[in-house]
């Protein structure tokens, strides 16, 4: 069920999903730190901010607070009368500097709140910039700029995630009747079906096509972790199957110690990658919640480039997993390699073995919509119940997507979008948890209800290695059980009077 | 070509790089004080973020960021502010602004915000921060705080902290201007005579405590301290304190100086960082309290050698193993700067550059003359100058904060973290020893030399060896 309404008082009135006045400890993140996170994951890119220079420095910080790793964000470094004015002065500036500093392969320009309140026209920024530049910046060529739109009081980081992806595939994969590559992409308006969830086969291929290696399948993540995104890549070469992930900030995000200073971390989707999903064999999508948006990067490709699109859950847990492997081996036109098909049996061997540890135990879930479906999916797999499914996001699909990954959730399931931490601690006590399963900043409220906190998904910054949590897969279930699971036996012992050293 | 030679210095930033003791009698001042490049991925925050940062330890008032999410988001219980009793700081409360509040203006929610929150957490008082949009769509918040404040009966303060409006500098005189709104508004019969303000400390790991015991037992009253474990009622008293010391000036000079002028206070800038300036400010205090309490300047020497008889065994060990190795320093404000280069050389090590994000003119002239020849000082740097300079100069540690940290670790240079987010009290003589602990724990480690920049040092002809 969805929850009442939270207690307080508000003001908006009748608005169907009302916002309430006061937001304390935000289950949520701001639209431009997604854009940036996916921007990373694009080879040669540096984001770039249109706005103050504080929203970089925070989001810089928050960032290498969890993957601690370079995050270089540029900014057109907004002042009193650019706020006034008009800021195409310091974009323009701005984009010289970085691409004179950083000579990158692709600049990723994201609104903030400011410069979307001022109406500024970064189209026609861009067009000045491009028209102003034909033979590059110092010798530098000026690199495709992939603008997108991120004012933070529309939707959360996941937007600003999704919007960035889709952004890219918008202006890197443009229709015929499109502008040619690099100008500013202006959003299509026209909202494409979304396409129903379920495994489809691959875009038959002509006769002609047989010698050529068939082209890659885009696969579109959504918000993982770079420890997920090498699984997912895993898994498709286990397949043997050609995938272009996007964004795939694996190396970016999580790379070696280095001989000599990058000025932008090797690793990403290469542009020309990107170009190239305009002719991909199919496409996937993360994301019961984002396949009830509108429109997508695998809905442009579709309606543009008729890539046909398959969304799927996040394939958190055995049951999303198994909707994934089904759906790879069907574009790969084989079964599952042995390799895979093992795992998935360890799996359930160790969910027999611990079984008895986690039944019918309770659990908080808060995070990302989407990631709030896949660790619920999880958990009612092997018997934990979700009390409470929280989520700082409103997309008003959460409960939707809930049941539809989740059917064995009941009335005992609390459901909440638009959640901050304040209303989640409201009710977590009578909810009497086990565990907190989430990012870092469940951490003060599971202390304060002396429950632990099983670490996962973004940010994790009171931990090392958040950046190499496992999430997706086989494997990531097999993770995330047996962190779930010790982290249960440890309390158990930790609360013993006798403490035994065998369980 | 290695990145210490493509690295290029961008030429609107040259001017803001020079080098301690080379060439003219008279150096050009170095290009500093001013807006950052745009595009040149500075270091520097936003005047919201100035604001917050000196606002937030005060721990019994509520703060509520008024705009959207992220600027609420980014600073909800990251830093290592203590408080010895309420907590209600550590929260971080946001009017959320969604799109049509900035459509119809977010006054009325953020009326609404207020009450609800003063009722369900009984603030002392209320902080409201401006952030970028809320100038744009001309919410009227000193109308709404008045509002609020008559009918809670608790001060409700705005802080004019729009992002854009400059840099954390222009954040930290909104935030003086913010909290002065209290002082003057406590009683201040009982204070006795030889009594001061801690300003500029922000009790990062209960460094204020730290150095309220040393006033203590020199028999030094602290009225008020700003605002480190602050407290609103102690605030409102701290205009009968006789002496100011100001620590960080760059973030609280301005409100000393309007003590000064309204309240005749004078102040004194000081360091709690390094043997030397920690021993230097409590000389200052007593020196200044001497005609009255003739016996201080004599428990003042007794404290200062207590501490440092305490600490110089352990620091000696570790300065006979860090002896030489070189520093680099990018912190925020200047005279954090200074105490770091001395308490580098009280560990025996050297600094090869140091920069900040807010200094000026003097305090750049200040580090010339006091740093080694040859040392590379920059104002509002990037990290691509700092990553060149760390190369060129090859130094073994770099003093900063966290987004200077990857920079160090990528290239396998040990890092030490000084800014507000650390858990770990720098301040005072067992700060120094922290200091000292943690400079040789990262320094020291073993496995720099698993690193493939080090690593190439260690053993640079391993192949052509086995080749041959």
């Amino acid at each position: 069920m969805i929850a009442p309404p939270e207690s307080f008082a508000r003001v908006n009135g009748t608005d169907p999903e009302p916002y309430p006045n006061a937001t304390t400890n935000a289950c949520k993140l701001c639209t431009p730190l997604g854009a940036c996170l996916a921007f990373r994951g694009v080879r040669g890119a540096i984001p770039f901010l249109h706005g103050s220079q504080g929203c970089a420095t925070y989001i810089r910080r928050y960032v290498i607070s969890h993957f601690r790793e370079p995050m270089d964000i540029a900014a057109s470094n907004f002042s009193e009368s650019s706020a006034v004015f008009g800021g195409g002065l310091n974009v323009r500036i701005g984009l010289e500097n970085v691409i004179r500093q950083y000579k990158p392969e692709l600049v990723g320009l994201a609104t903030t709140c400011l410069s979307e309140t001022i109406g500024e026209d970064l189209a026609g920024h861009l067009q000045d910039f491009h028209g102003g530049h034909p033979g590059g910046v110092d010798g530098a060529p000026v690199p495709p700029i992939v603008p997108v739109s991120c004012a933070s009081y529309r939707g959360t980081h996941a937007k600003g995630f999704h919007d960035t992806v889709r952004a890219l595939v918008d202006t890197l994969c443009p229709g015929a009747a499109s502008s040619s590559t690099g100008s500013a992409g202006i959003l299509p308006a026209d909202d494409a079906p979304a396409s129903p969830n379920g495994t489809r086969a691959p875009r038959p291929r002509s006769p002609k096509d047989a010698a050529a290696p068939p082209p890659p399948v885009a696969l579109f993540p959504g918000m993982l972790s770079p420890a997920d995104l090498r699984e997912l890549k895993r898994i498709a070469a286990a397949f043997a199957l050609p995938v272009t992930l996007l964004p795939d900030y694996s190396d970016t995000l999580d790379g070696p110690s280095w001989a000599d200073y990058e000025k932008l971390p090797s690793g990403g989707t290469p542009v020309e990658a990107i170009r190239a999903l305009a002719r991909a064999q199919a496409s996937v999508e993360f994301g019961r919640v984002l396949a009830r948006a509108p429109v997508t990067a695998a809905t442009v490709l579709a309606r543009r480039h008729g890539v046909l699109p398959c969304r799927l859950g996040l394939p958190i847990g055995l049951r999303e997993t198994d909707r994934f492997i089904e759906h790879l081996a069907a574009l790969a036109g084989r079964e599952a390699p042995a390799e895979i098909a093992r795992e998935r049996g360890r799996l359930i061997d160790s969910w027999v073995d611990g079984h008895k540890y986690v039944f019918e135990k309770r659990a908080i879930v808060y995070g990302e919509e989407d990631l709030v479906v896949g660790l619920a999916s999880l958990l009612a797999e092997f018997g934990v119940t979700p009390v409470l499914c929280a989520s700082g996001g409103r997309s008003g699909h959460l409960a939707d997507a809930l049941r539809a990954a989740v059917p064995e959730l009941d009335e005992r399931t609390v459901i909440r979008e638009g959640a901050d931490f304040a209303g989640i601690a409201d009710q977590a006590a009578a909810l009497q948890p086990d565990f907190f399963i989430g990012s870092s900043k469940g951490y003060s409220l599971a202390r304060r209800l002396n429950v632990p906190l099983v670490r996962c998904g973004f940010p994790v910054h009171d931990r090392i290695g958040g950046q190499r949590i496992l999430h997706v897969g086989y494997a990531g279930a097999q993770s995330l059980f047996d962190r779930i699971v010790n982290t249960l036996l440890d309390r158990k012992q930790a609360g013993s009077p006798v403490g035994y050293a065998y369980l | 070509m290695n990145a210490a030679q493509s690295i290029k210095i961008l030429p609107a930033r040259a001017a803001s790089i020079t080098v301690a003791g080379t060439g003219s009698a008279a150096p050009a001042p170095l290009a500093c004080d001013r807006n950052s490049l745009a595009g040149s991925v500075t270091q520097r925050a936003c005047a919201f973020c100035g604001s917050r940062v000196i606002l937030y330890p005060i721990a019994d008032a509520l703060h509520l960021v008024h705009g959207p999410i992220g600027c609420a988001a980014y600073t909800w219980d990251i830093r290592g502010a203590q408080s010895s009793g309420s907590q209600l700081f550590r929260n971080s409360f946001s009017t959320d602004l969604q799109e049509m509040d900035v459509i119809y203006g977010g006054e009325k929610k953020l009326g609404a915000a207020l009450r609800e929150l003063i009722a369900r957490h009984s603030p002392k008082a209320a902080f409201v921060y401006s952030t970028c949009i809320v100038g744009l769509i001309g919410d009227d918040v000193e109308a709404i705080c008045k509002e609020v404040s008559a009918a809670t009966g608790i001060p409700v303060i705005p802080v004019a902290s729009e992002g854009f409006k400059g840099t954390k500098k222009t954040g930290y005189r909104a935030a003086c201007d913010a909290v002065y709104r209290l002082i003057g508004t406590g009683d201040i019969g009982d204070l006795p005579p030889v009594s001061i303000n801690l300003l500029g400390d922000f009790n990062i790991a209960g460094e204020t405590w730290v150095i309220r015991d040393y006033f203590k037992r020199m028999g030094v009253h602290v009225v008020a301290t700003l605002t480190g474990d602050g407290r609103v009622d102690a605030i409102r008293r701290c205009h009968g304190a006789k002496l100011n010391l100001v620590q960080c000036s760059g973030s609280m000079t301005s409100l000393a100086k309007m003590l000064e002028k309204d309240h005749g206070i004078p102040f004194r800038r000081v360091s709690f960082f390094g043997i030397e300036d920690m021993s230097a400010a409590l000389y200052e205090v007593a020196a200044f309290f001497a005609p009255q309490d003739p016996g201080l300047p004599g428990r003042t020497q007794t404290v200062v050698r207590e501490e440092i008889e305490k600490l110089m065994p352990e620091l000696r060990r570790y300065r006979e193993k860090l002896a030489g190795k070189k520093a680099a320093i990018y912190v925020g404000g200047a005279f954090k700067a200074f105490s770091l280069v001395r308490a580098l050389r009280t560990l025996g090590m050297t600094t090869a550059l140091v920069g900040t994000q807010t200094g000026d003119k003097d305090d750049y002239e200040m580090l010339r003359q006091m740093c080694d020849p040859g040392t590379v000082i920059v104002d509002d740097s990037n990290p691509l100058e700092l990553a060149k300079f760390c190369l060129e100069k090859d130094v073994d540690l770099f003093i900063g904060g966290v987004k200077e940290r990857p920079i160090a670790y990528k290239l396998g240079i040990g890092f030490c973290d000084h800014n507000h987010e650390r858990k770990e009290a720098l301040a005072g003589y067992v700060g120094m020893l922290n200091f000292a602990r943690e400079v040789y724990a990262s320094v020291m480690s073993p496995v720099w030399q698993y690193t493939p920049r080090r690593a190439q040092r260690h053993a640079p002809r391993h192949h052509e060896e086995a080749a041959a």
